[in-house]
């Protein structure tokens, strides 16, 4: 299969998964949390240059060590998350730069899916695939989470239990994002697909559909404007979805 | 209404010693009370007073010291007080409904009996008037079938209109299903129309009993410690119950 192909079903992949995953963390600002998660895969991103290995192998355990930590941190401090994450995420790009080789960081940053692996490529659309099906089922009782933790409890749901599968869920895309649109944008990648679907979809239905269409186009449109232009593909992917974005807006009523 | 000797059968809740502590504070004291099937039991109390912790923990979902009963195959209905996140996710009635994976058929019966049409499915939760949330949430407490309704300040936020028509609506449930409501309430005109119990805490029990005997100005007064500025000019509210 071409090198262009590889990169094109990856990338359409991991942009669909993280569309969709993103539309449930939009409500409670979760989105956001992406982009600070994102920067702390940093130096696992680093490491993986260094030693010729997955990027989202690199990537993983530093994005659940930083949720670990914040966590930690959380429930010691009392501080609000945002202050948290910036002390943990600052802290991991600035040790990401003492050892990232800079001939590759702009692999690192803004990602490279263009070079993918055919390994790689099959590995990460598998992962896709099960973290699509894994949100599908716990959408509609995070949903609810979302919407009240107590009526949630009051309903009998175990809200630790799908916080806890929703986190992996959402450390896992970052460790996927990474690879396409690198260590700073992952949050753009999660968050972008679902403020668009957010003002077109009038029920959660449309919602869900459209944040994962346009997670699928930006993606699409990203790659391919990658290979008219040989300029870098993450950062297209994620002016494509402003794009789509801006569409958006004259679109809502 | 009946003798005494029913009277342990028909009790439906009893806490016994309720202690609750949040973040090592205490927020209940020592709370003991029962409540009887198909009581309306209105509980009062200033901001702050542990009212919403009461509700939940009745419901079970905060931890708890002391015992807290409930008749077995009790099925409980909750309407939490706010819902600020749910605003921020597209969702039509309908499928705010299907969250809680109750039946179509069922989500009809449910709209008749809280007064409104089955267009308003359609509709976006974010485009209903308070009151019709209002009534949207009631009934998706509803739609487990539940034998108690917990109700936190069911009238809070809503226009005038909306809270005399939600007032009637509470009145014909408790009517047509039997319900046993126990709720956080402030208007105590609605205590004394639709309650026939009441529940005095801040922090710990100050009254329990029938509103018009214990909802006396000195009882007011001593609850809200100073808060209800129009009672304590008759009455200086010192002397404990």
């Amino acid at each position: 299969m071409s090198q262009f192909l590889l990169s094109l079903f990856s990338g359409i992949f991991i942009g669909g998964a993280a569309g969709f995953l993103g539309s449930l963390m939009l409500p409670k600002r979760m989105a956001l949390a992406a982009g600070p998660l994102g920067h702390l895969a940093l130096p696992g991103i680093a490491l993986a240059l260094i030693y010729g290995f997955d990027i989202s192998l690199g990537a993983f355990p530093f994005v659940i060590l930083g949720i670990i930590l914040i966590w930690v941190f959380e429930r010691r401090t009392k501080l609000p998350t945002e202050a948290l994450t910036a002390v943990v995420f600052a802290t991991g790009v600035a040790i990401a730069f003492f050892f990232l080789p800079i001939e590759q960081a702009e692999a690192a940053l803004v990602g490279d899916i263009s070079s993918i692996q055919l390994n790689d490529a099959v590995f990460s659309i598998i992962l896709c695939i099960i973290i699509f099906f894994v949100v599908k089922e716990i959408y509609s009782k995070m949903t609810l989470i979302n919407i009240s933790e107590d009526l949630a409890k009051s309903q009998k749901i175990d809200v630790e239990k799908y916080n806890l599968v929703y986190l992996l869920l959402i450390a896992l895309i970052v460790a996927l994002g990474v690879k396409v649109v690198g260590g700073l944008l992952t949050a753009a990648i999660v968050a972008i697909p679902a403020v668009t679907s957010r003002n077109l979809a009038k029920t959660i239905a449309q919602y869900k559909f459209l944040a994962l269409s346009f997670g699928i186009l930006s993606s699409a449109f990203g790659i391919f404007l990658s290979q008219l232009t040989m300029l870098p593909a993450g950062p297209l992917i994620i002016v494509s979805s402003a794009f789509l974005f801006l569409i958006s807006i004259t679109l809502k009523r | 209404m009946l003798n005494v000797g029913l009277k342990m059968e028909n009790v439906i809740l009893s806490v016994e010693n309720l202690n609750v502590k949040l973040n090592g504070e205490a927020v209940l004291i020592d709370l003991s009370f029962d409540v009887d099937e198909g009581d309306v039991l209105a509980i009062l109390g200033p901001n702050g007073a542990g009212k919403t912790t009461l509700l939940k923990a009745l419901l079970g979902i905060i931890p708890y010291e002391g015992v807290i009963k409930w008749r077995k195959g009790i099925k409980i209905g909750y309407v939490p007080q706010r819902l600020p996140f749910i605003r921020d996710v597209p969702l039509s009635v309908k499928e705010f409904f299907h969250l809680e994976n109750a039946p179509e058929n069922e989500i009809k019966e449910i709209l008749k009996s809280i007064g409104l049409e089955k267009e308003i499915l359609k509709k976006k939760i974010g485009d209903l008037s308070s009151g019709q949330f209002q009534r949207i949430l009631i009934g998706w407490a509803l739609a487990s079938d539940p034998h108690v309704l917990l109700f936190d300040e069911p009238l809070a936020g809503i226009d005038i209109g909306g809270q005399e028509s939600v007032y009637n609506l509470l009145e014909r449930l408790k009517e047509e299903k039997n319900l046993t409501i126990l709720f956080v309430i402030h208007e105590l005109s609605i205590v004394y129309r639709l309650a026939n119990k009441v529940l005095c805490v801040n922090k710990r029990m100050l009254c329990s009993g029938v509103p018009k005997e214990k909802l006396t100005s000195e009882a007011i007064s001593n609850l809200y410690a100073g808060q209800v500025k129009f009672y304590q000019h008759k009455h200086k509210g010192q002397e404990s119950l």
